[in-house]
């Protein structure tokens, strides 16, 4: 996959969420954790972004194995690739960015 | 003193955002909505500050409204296209959007179903202007404010998409 694109804060943490499987409150918790509670995913964000990233095949929906009606998402070798793809050029971003202030 | 109360209001649809800020301000003053109607809004006593409510244009959704329970919050009810939550401020903030996208999405939707409804009354209206009836005024009005309407979610949508060509 030669595709070359920023994804969102919410999408980047949400895939770094589904490395395992987790479910929709189990993303949010995760996140605002990794976060140092700066990024807060609100529900209906977060819901739509798992019905797009399942669209698009970044996601799956786990078969229900419990009576708690909770769906839970996993990442697939699709997602994995995009998710490894944007650590990449993020560590660029990031080693140009302390770079060149390191010059100043 | 009485526990439950019921309001009459009214609010175009680009005063969404008034209307929740109206709403959180009944939750501060220790009303908390309990359900909706036709330009109704029926209320609840609680502690002032118990509750946040949040309010989203979504097309009937059983599989949302368990997500949304999931993450602590409540159902408040069902009013056309739009749907009420509440939530415990104690269970934290509560939002349904946390960044510009999907902001956009929604005003799209709502974008979206009035450019429908309007053309709907634009050609009902045109054909009945022709016809013995009379009544094509009435569509041809609704039509237009109904494309009012989609002017000014239109102007909420361009102010956000220059937002986020800075940032998300």
């Amino acid at each position: 996959m030669a595709e070359s694109f920023a994804l969102t804060e919410a999408t980047y943490y949400i895939l770094l969420s589904l490395v395992k499987p987790r479910h929709g409150y189990g993303i949010m918790q995760l996140t605002e954790e990794l976060s140092g509670g700066r990024v807060r995913l609100a529900a209906g964000t977060l819901y739509g972004a798992l019905n797009a990233l399942s669209t698009k095949r970044w996601i799956i929906q786990l078969p229900m194995v419990d009576e708690s009606r909770r769906k839970e998402y996993r990442l697939t070798e699709k997602g994995l690739q995009v998710l490894q793809n944007e650590v990449a050029r993020l560590r660029e971003l990031a080693d140009n960015g302390e770079k060149i202030l390191r010059e100043e | 003193m009485e526990s439950r109360k019921t309001i009459r209001k009214w609010f175009w649809v680009w005063e969404f955002e008034k209307e929740e800020d109206w709403l959180n301000e009944m939750a501060m003053n220790g009303w908390v909505l309990e359900n909706v109607g036709w330009c109704t809004y029926h209320f609840v006593r609680c502690e002032p500050g118990e509750y946040s409510v949040r309010l989203e244009m979504h097309p009937y959704d059983e599989s949302y409204k368990a997500f949304m329970e999931e993450t602590g919050a409540e159902y408040a009810g069902r009013m056309m296209m739009w749907v009420y939550f509440r939530k415990k401020t104690a269970n934290g903030p509560f939002d349904l959007f946390s960044d510009i996208d999907s902001r956009i999405s929604h005003l799209d939707k709502i974008g979206k179903l009035l450019a429908i409804i309007g053309g709907a009354n634009l050609l009902i209206g045109i054909m009945n202007t022709f016809s013995p009836s009379r009544l094509g005024w009435i569509n041809l009005l609704v039509a237009t404010l109904l494309m009012y309407a989609l002017g000014r979610i239109h102007g909420k949508k361009e102010a956000l998409e220059k937002e986020r060509l800075l940032h998300e």
